[in-house]
């Protein structure tokens, strides 16, 4: 998503000539032990703003990790367990009733009560505060009274303190996997100090967030430069490793990674692709891959004759080798998707798409001839994404394969793309790529196919899909829900309104100084884990 | 000399006047969805597509919306308000962060370019055809056609992560050290120009009537080149120099980017990159200033170095 037209020109001299120098560093450094008086130093990006209902990129939510705890986190299987939370339970997936710890407290001192949780987001969901999360509270009965310019109500009736260690949260429909909503940085509680009158956020504090978390700021947010953090002591839950964390702010990733290489930074997010290359070499054992959520496809505008035909997709669809374009052009820093949900959710299934997952260029052509596919494909993508490479990949690929003339169409940017899109111009295919905001199937299902869905821009609509989501929605439980949204998925693979390409992987790596780096489902450094070497 | 000062101030307030009307409507022609850029690719919600739509005013469109933005933004410049980032900052204070830092690694480059590149001129324009004079010249041909993009990283890769004399990148509250190898390559380029024009004025004011002259009538050497030709020499240099302060400080994007300096061009660059209309006219403005400021310094700077031009 950060786009660097810059970092691309840097790209070729840069790989050039790190190739030539193919320099073999590394060697520790050290005697290996844990030094719990250590700061560590991240990489991250300005963040656009550090109040939790008001951030939804890495970086800001990398900075209110470290100062907020939140009330369910993700096991190794990706289901939520509590953290801040005693329990979060619910009778019939409508009425949930959250019980938080005793003793957790903020950095100012002040108890966390519930009140805390129902202001934050109360203010989040008001639609005059402008906050980027405050979709995250949709599902919350009351939700629609806050929106438009003068909304009918200031309070989601939806929230309801039970004592001051309880409060309800009533859904306007069904929602079986809520509790899986509430690990992200959208929910996390703000201290009545945050508020200057209710419902109005004091002046500054974004500059110095108050949290319930491991870390407390330490001096105010520096634009440009950097954001400390140091240990809260006392914080009741899983201690921290290290005294505290300094987020320094990088521009450029390829900064940020000659940084690493010398040991003047510890951790970056994000190895620049034209580093991706010589990051073993340069690295060793310190760059890491873990699964990240992203999934890419290319999309049909199905509501074109050309196009609405299945069989035109799947023959597309097998017509691409996905396994040679992560390789050659991604250098295996993404992996080949063949489902339409992503790893790191519950209930993924490998290969769910079949046989057009399967390369096979032969029975690819003749299922295209037979379905009268077109003789000019078309596919546009934003040309500020790095998207130039594999689309073109993609359409050598369709060319050879299907016979067909293929060009790869670039907009200025993303956002040039959605308007045509929006207005139903012809694009041919295009590329799109998803993030998501919990780790849940439904969240991967119902925005991109839904016929109502935010983000269904293919004109895709099937009732049945439609309502296997509601089902799924309304199911008893999750190992329910799961199952009908799985059958949902089976649909989407018989119609293939989309074909999946790739799923996103974290290539992060570290200094010589710190140890168990480790990378959670949002893109964010786990810094309870995360120590720092003698 | 008052008089043409003055004037040239009054000039200078229809230029900034202009200039910042040209930026601003250079801006808003090429603004296509700047909430959507903001957001990147993910979905914009409604509420806050319309709570950036009203604080920035950006329904208003047209010709008749681009006079209302435009006048609203000059009304609020006027009383030293420079307006709002897209994600909620001050301009002002974004400027006031960057300025310090842009101008210290600015005039390091100056520094640099002026110490090496006068000094290496001068002696090169004395000794001509020597190997000095050809080894200059190769190198400045070298570093003139080697573009900052390739140079910045290259210097970062050797000097900063395989030998390790200098710090990769400066980041914040960076100290005169850190500061040094950027600036270094920021003003090789102009040290290069610096170089060639040194030279080519020296050698032929070495062959001038008034340096025979001097010489004849029994002046020593270090005097004739020390004092007539290397005040005759210095104009167009000086000319070029100024010029090129201006052009240090809006062109160090590059380098500040390479070495992740929070500068003028850092914060320029993501204000285009994410369609901050308001960040890049504020950011352009000052810079507009600058240029007016240094030309104006430079033209001073012709009378000192030549009593001949006078200002009426």
């Amino acid at each position: 998503m950060r786009v660097r037209r810059l970092a691309a020109w840097t790209a070729l001299p840069l790989a050039v000539t790190l190739g030539l120098v193919a320099c073999g560093s590394g060697g520790g450094s050290g005697s290996g032990e844990s030094d719990p008086n250590a700061a560590v130093r991240i990489e991250i990006a300005e963040p656009q703003h550090l109040v939790p209902t008001n951030t939804n990129e890495t970086s800001g939510s990398q900075v209110l990790s470290a100062l907020f705890s939140p009330l369910v986190d993700y096991d190794d299987a990706n289901k939520a367990f509590e953290v801040a939370a005693e329990s979060v339970t619910s009778s019939d997936n409508k009425v949930w009733t959250i019980k938080l710890k005793d003793g957790y407290t903020f950095h100012n001192g002040e108890k966390v009560v519930a009140d805390n949780y129902i202001d934050a987001w109360n203010y989040g969901a008001y639609a005059p505060n402008g906050q980027n999360s405050s979709y995250f509270f949709e599902k919350i009965a009351g939700y629609e009274d806050l929106q438009g310019e003068t909304p009918k109500a200031k309070t989601l009736t939806g929230l309801e303190k039970v004592d001051d260690l309880t409060f309800t949260v009533t859904l306007s429909e069904p929602y079986t996997e809520f509790k899986t909503m509430l690990g992200y940085t959208a929910f996390y509680p703000m201290p009545k100090a945050a508020f200057s009158a209710p419902g109005v956020l004091a002046e500054g504090y974004e500059q110095a967030p108050i949290g319930q978390g491991p870390f407390k700021m330490k001096g105010t947010w520096q634009h440009d430069a950097k954001v400390e953090v140091e240990r809260y002591d006392a914080f009741p839950g899983e201690k921290p490793k290290v005294a505290g964390v300094v987020f320094r702010i990088y521009q450029q990733q390829t900064a940020a990674y000659a940084d690493v290489l010398s040991d003047n930074l510890d951790v970056i997010k994000t190895i620049p692709t034209e580093n991706l290359s010589t990051a073993e070499t340069d690295l060793g054992d310190r760059f890491k891959q873990s699964p990240a959520s992203t999934f890419q496809f290319l999309s049909f505008p199905t509501y074109q004759k050309e196009f609405s035909n299945p069989d035109v997709r799947k023959a597309i669809s097998m017509a691409i080798d996905r396994d040679e374009i992560t390789t050659a052009v991604f250098k295996d820093s993404q992996t080949p998707a063949r489902a339409f949900v992503s790893p790191v959710v519950a209930g993924y299934r490998e290969n769910t798409i079949g046989e057009a997952g399967q390369f096979d260029a032969g029975k690819a052509k003749s299922l295209y001839q037979a379905a009268g596919g077109p003789s000019e494909i078309q596919i546009s993508y934003n040309g500020d994404g790095g998207h130039k490479d594999w689309v073109d990949a993609t359409c050598n690929q369709l060319k050879a394969n299907l016979g067909v003339n293929c060009v790869g169409s670039a907009e200025p940017k993303f956002a040039d793309l959605l308007t045509k899109l929006k207005a139903k111009q012809p694009v041919g295919l295009f590329r799109m790529g998803w993030v998501m905001d919990y780790p849940s199937m439904e969240n991967y299902l119902g925005p991109l196919y839904s016929t109502n869905g935010s983000s269904n821009y293919y004109g895709y609509s099937n009732p049945e899909f439609d309502k296997l989501l509601a089902e799924g929605s309304a199911a008893p439980n999750e190992e329910e829900a799961i199952k009908k949204y799985q059958q949902a998925e089976d649909l989407l693979a018989e119609d293939m309104p989309v074909i999946p390409l790739r799923f996103g992987q974290n290539n992060f790596g570290h200094s010589t100084k710190v140890t168990n780096v480790e990378m959670d489902l949002f893109d964010r450094i786990d810094l309870v884990k995360i120590e720092a070497v003698k | 000399m008052f008089r043409f000062i003055l004037r040239r101030l009054l000039q200078m307030v229809l230029a900034f006047f202009g200039t910042t009307l040209i930026v601003y409507a250079l801006m808003f022609a090429g603004q296509g969805d700047p909430i959507q850029a903001l957001a990147g690719e993910r979905p914009v919600t409604e509420a806050q597509r319309a709570y950036l739509t009203e604080k920035f005013h950006l329904d208003q469109t047209g010709v008749g919306g681009f006079f209302y933005r435009y006048f609203d933004y000059i009304k609020n410049l006027v009383q030293g308000d420079l307006g709002e980032s897209l994600t909620g900052r001050q301009i002002g204070d974004i400027l006031a962060a960057a300025w310090p830092v842009t101008v210290k690694l600015a005039l390091i480059a100056m520094t640099v370019a002026v110490l090496f590149g006068v000094t290496a001129g001068v002696l090169a324009g004395i000794r001509r055809a020597s190997i000095f004079d050809n080894s200059t010249l190769v190198l400045t041909l070298l570093v003139l056609g080697i573009p900052t993009i390739v140079l910045a990283p290259l210097a970062q890769y050797f000097l900063g992560v395989r030998w390790q004399v200098f710090p990769p990148t400066a980041g914040s509250d960076p100290d005169f050290y850190a500061l040094l190898l950027p600036g270094i390559v920021l003003g090789s380029l102009s040290l290069a120009t610096a170089l060639r024009l040194t030279r080519t004025s020296v050698a032929e004011n070495l062959r001038a009537d008034y340096v025979r002259t001097a010489r004849s009538k029994g002046l020593v050497k270090r005097r004739i080149v020390g004092v007539h030709v290397l005040r005759n020499s210095l104009i167009p240099v000086v000319t070029f120099l100024g010029v090129e302060l201006g052009n240090l400080m809006s062109g160090a994007i590059i380098t500040e980017g390479v070495f992740n300096i929070p500068g003028v061009g850092f914060n320029l660059f993501r204000g285009i990159r994410t369609e901050d209309g308001p960040l890049v006219v504020g950011i352009v403005s000052v810079l507009v200033v600058v240029y007016l400021v240094s030309n104006l310094v430079v033209d001073v700077l012709y009378a000192v170095l030549d009593p001949r031009i006078r200002y009426e």
